[in-house]
């Protein structure tokens, strides 16, 4: 080759291509080990539950009451009371949420007023547990006189879960494209009209899984509950559906779980492992169901 | 303005503001009934805003502060006693892209109607003459009348649009705004379109906002140049782009800046 021509191929790899080629394969492993780290645990920690738990699991256990002390027996007054607690929450929580989200993301103004409420929305979402369990005691237990009850637990998991939920729809609502909006006001629709008309449908399914995603997060808690209404042990009817009352005290998976965990001594080996399993796989199986319910919606709304 | 026909739409010394940002200073404008007025200029000019106003849903975007007037078919849009429902009705408007809400073709069509009608007094009966009539009157009819209930977002672009122009005709609006309305289209939609302005010019007021010089001169009759917020020229199309009385309406047509 004469030593004026090029001495190398034209687009031939140069080191420095060749480094930034590597470094790129590098990033490539390392996230994609961290997506399986992430994964790996979850999967490891279900098959050690399942592995452990298996001597307890079945039909009995989850119907049965728990026996000789907790020592042996079933679970069914702590599953129905997380029943309880997550529905009544839920129940006093979701509708304020969302509607407190749709006045937010479709009616306020952006002054210091609702700056303020969005503050507080995110800080809300941020306080400990325990803190709401302490504010739960205090308002609702003693202030509200609602006593060591199932209503004063709901009503400190709802206060719990509001903002998150809050946080959630508003994301839901801020997803419908703006130009469906556009459409309605062009011809003469109220703001009203047009949440009812066009933002609401389109966007039910996020509310929806927004919310149900707070059934985990209220079925685990343990200290607001443990503050304002569960208890170690209330004897119900097995098999009993509604065995509580709004101002009774309950049991709760959560709870118990604990109970049973640290508080007992001789416990039947499987049982603590089998609670968690009723525990994770009651939120999972509302997971798949609002799973489930999102991909029906989804496919009815395709824009 | 000179000549016959009265004017559908004017503004007297209307200002206004986002925040502090004075978005249109001092626009003094008649637009005339009947026929069609494109608004051109460069971006950020205040063509959109202008055209916002003539229906008041500015209100729903910002913070924004008018002063002066507007008057749309002889009523003060300010007056207290305006129904901002009312006006909207009379004075609907389409967009740059086609926004058919994710419903079918006739939910579409008949939206405007169950807004404003007690569910009791819709007929099933009334509702199908109303699409079928607003859909002719756009064009979609042959096209699209065994495909109404097929989801309107699923329809060409070009289709898409009129049928966001169909959707405001059961109301009898008086005058249609359009904010750029081919910009989303090619060719063919946009010739569609300018067609379907042709035909519905006379009934209906139109005010198109476009980019497009070359669609403004081909498509209007009257045209209104503005820059920074500004009027700066408003005159018969021919006479705007042919004669320009203002030096800077000529650099922009000619290309120089835009």
């Amino acid at each position: 080759m004469a030593s004026t021509g090029p001495t190398t191929q034209r687009f031939a790899r140069t080191a420095q291509a060749a480094r930034s080629e590597r470094a790129q394969k590098v990033a490539k492993w390392v996230f994609g080990a961290m997506a399986l780290a992430m994964v790996a645990p979850l999967i490891g920690i279900v098959t050690y539950l399942l592995y452990r738990a298996w001597p307890s699991l079945g039909w009995e256990f989850l119907v049965d009451l728990p026996r000789k002390g907790m020592r042996e027996g079933g679970i069914w007054p702590a599953f129905v009371g997380t029943l309880y607690l997550v529905t009544i929450s839920l129940a006093v929580a979701a509708p304020i949420g969302v509607l407190a989200a749709i006045y937010l993301n479709e009616y306020a103004r952006d002054n210091w007023f609702n700056r303020l409420i969005n503050l507080a929305v995110i800080n809300l979402a941020g306080v400990p547990s325990i803190v709401h369990a302490l504010f739960g005691l205090g308002a609702f237990v003693y202030a509200a006189q609602f006593g060591f009850s199932i209503l004063s637990a709901s009503l400190t998991l709802a206060i719990m879960t509001l903002p998150v939920i809050i946080a959630s729809t508003r994301e839901a609502l801020a997803s419908v494209p703006r130009a469906f909006r556009e459409a309605c006001w062009n011809v003469g629709a109220t703001r009203w009209q047009t949440i009812r008309a066009v933002v609401l449908p389109n966007s039910i399914s996020g509310i929806l899984t927004g919310i149900i995603l707070q059934v985990s997060r209220a079925a685990g808690e343990t200290a607001p509950i443990m503050f304002t209404g569960a208890v170690f042990y209330k004897a119900v009817q097995r098999g009993d559906l509604f065995p509580y009352r709004l101002g009774d005290q309950c049991m709760a998976l959560s709870m118990h779980l604990y109970t049973v965990s640290t508080q007992v001594p001789n416990v039947k080996e499987s049982i603590p492992y089998a609670t968690a399993i009723v525990l994770l796989g009651s939120v999972l199986l509302v997971n798949a169901t609002a799973i489930a319910a999102r991909v029906f919606m989804r496919r009815r709304k395709r824009w | 303005m000179s000549g016959p026909g009265e004017l559908s739409i004017i503004t007297r010394g209307l200002n206004l503001y986002y925040g502090a940002f004075q978005a249109l200073s001092d626009i003094s404008v008649g637009i005339r009934r009947g026929l069609i007025t494109s608004m051109i200029g460069p971006s950020g000019c205040g063509k959109t805003t202008l055209l916002r106003c003539f229906n008041r849903v500015n209100e729903r975007y910002d913070y924004v502060r008018t002063t002066g007037e507007i008057i749309v078919l002889g009523r003060n849009i300010y007056d207290p006693d305006v129904s901002l429902i009312e006006l909207r009705k009379s004075v609907g408007m389409v967009f740059q892209r086609p926004n058919p809400l994710p419903v079918s073709v006739y939910e579409n069509v008949v939206f405007g109607l169950r807004i404003h009608s007690d569910r009791s007094a819709l007929k099933r009966a009334d509702l199908d003459v109303a699409v079928e009539k607003a859909l002719t009157e756009v064009g979609l009819w042959k096209d699209l009348r065994d495909r109404l209930k097929v989801k309107a977002t699923t329809l060409q672009l070009e289709q898409q649009q009129k049928l966001c122009i169909a959707r405001l005709l059961p109301l009898k609006p008086e005058v249609i705004l359009m904010d750029e309305p081919c910009s989303a289209l090619d060719v063919e939609g946009t010739r569609g379109i300018e067609e379907l302005m042709f035909e519905l010019k006379g009934r209906y007021t139109i005010v198109i906002v476009t980019h497009n010089m070359a669609q403004a001169r081909r498509a209007s009759d009257e045209s209104i140049f503005m820059l920074m917020g500004k009027l700066v020229e408003h005159a018969p199309t021919e006479d705007l782009f042919l004669n320009p009385k203002n030096p800077k309406t000529l650099e922009y047509i000619e290309g120089r800046y835009g």
